[in-house]
């Protein structure tokens, strides 16, 4: 099973790189762009394919580490049968 | 004072702190490995600045699971003094031991220079050198330093008095332009609910002799050596 997780600062705190980004694409004469935020994405394959047990396995870990909840959400989408 | 520095791979102030502790202010100092998980007596633990595991993920995320802060965790819990400077305190931070988090400097880029910081309180084990609302120059170099919390948390900990250093301009005010990082409320410096954990950006090792370019870092470290004597002493 494969686990994409996206992790994202939170709406309402600022996110320097996703202001400068913004700046630059702004730059370059993208002029609709209201905000960006710049986030991270982890590909993580599981040795299982059990749905519910990956789901809350995945879970901890963006708890634990993956994402700092203090100033970051996070998404994951589980993606089954997929082989490193 | 026994005192045991940290070493993380990639930190890089962990000799500036233990040549402050050992030969400025005098003390029994020694380094500790981040891979093993004994403090050998330890009485103030630092996590000192650097890069520690290359910034990688977040600044500190991966160091606040090594072996050795689950020690440091118990030293705290134990009401043990931490001092964690600059990625030390990102390091406190990513591991609970005190609120908040640390997000990119607001202008994008790494700030080294010198700030002025407000003394906030006196009566910690860590600001006993200084006078409460007392104006202070200290060394920044960080990327990541600009300090963030939810609106109910930085309410708490300033209700609870546990900011401890504030970025202000040369007559004390917290403005803006002073706000080097862009941190919520210019704070610099926080301490655990117990005083015990203090963790901040600046670098008070690299302001403990003349020949350094000031010397108001020490004070910090002068005041602890009292704070552990008059710790000992309570204890009996």
């Amino acid at each position: 099973m494969l686990a994409k997780v996206t992790v994202y600062p939170r709406r309402e705190i600022l996110d320097p790189q996703g202001k400068a980004i913004q700046g630059a694409l702004e730059g370059l004469g993208f002029d609709q762009v209201d905000q960006v935020r710049a986030g991270k994405s982890f590909e993580i394959h599981l040795d299982t394919t059990d749905a519910g047990q990956a789901g809350e396995m995945v879970g901890e870990m963006c708890e634990k580490l993956l994402a700092n909840t203090v100033v970051e959400d996070y998404e994951v989408e589980l993606v089954e049968g997929d082989e490193p | 004072m026994r005192c045991g520095v940290v070493v993380f791979p990639g930190a890089n102030c962990d000799h500036d702190v233990y040549h402050a502790l050992k030969h400025v202010v005098g003390q029994e100092a020694y380094f500790l490995w981040h891979g093993d998980e004994d403090l050998k007596g330890a009485d103030l633990v630092v996590l000192p600045g650097g890069f520690s595991y290359g910034d990688y993920l977040r600044a500190g995320a991966l160091a606040a699971h090594s072996p050795m802060m689950r020690a440091v965790q118990r030293h705290a819990a134990e009401g043990g003094l931490v001092l964690g400077i600059c990625n030390g305190f990102q390091i406190l931070l990513e591991s609970g031991l005190l609120p908040g988090a640390m997000r990119h400097n607001r202008r994008q880029r790494f700030e080294c220079r010198d700030v002025h910081l407000k003394v906030e309180r006196s009566d910690t084990p860590y600001t006993r050198g200084y006078s409460a609302g007392q104006v202070i120059s200290l060394p920044v170099a960080h990327a990541e330093g600009n300090y963030e919390a939810p609106e109910e948390m930085l309410d708490e900990i300033e209700a609870a008095g546990q900011v401890v250093f504030r970025y202000v301009d040369a007559a004390g005010e917290a403005s803006d332009e002073a706000n080097v990082n862009g941190s919520a409320r210019n704070i610099a410096g926080v301490v655990s609910s117990g005083g015990n954990v203090l963790g901040m950006m600046p670098h008070p090792e690299r302001a403990v002799e003349q020949i350094l370019g000031g010397t108001d870092g020490l004070p910090l470290f002068a005041g602890l050596v009292e704070s552990r004597r008059a710790m000992v002493a309570a204890a009996g």
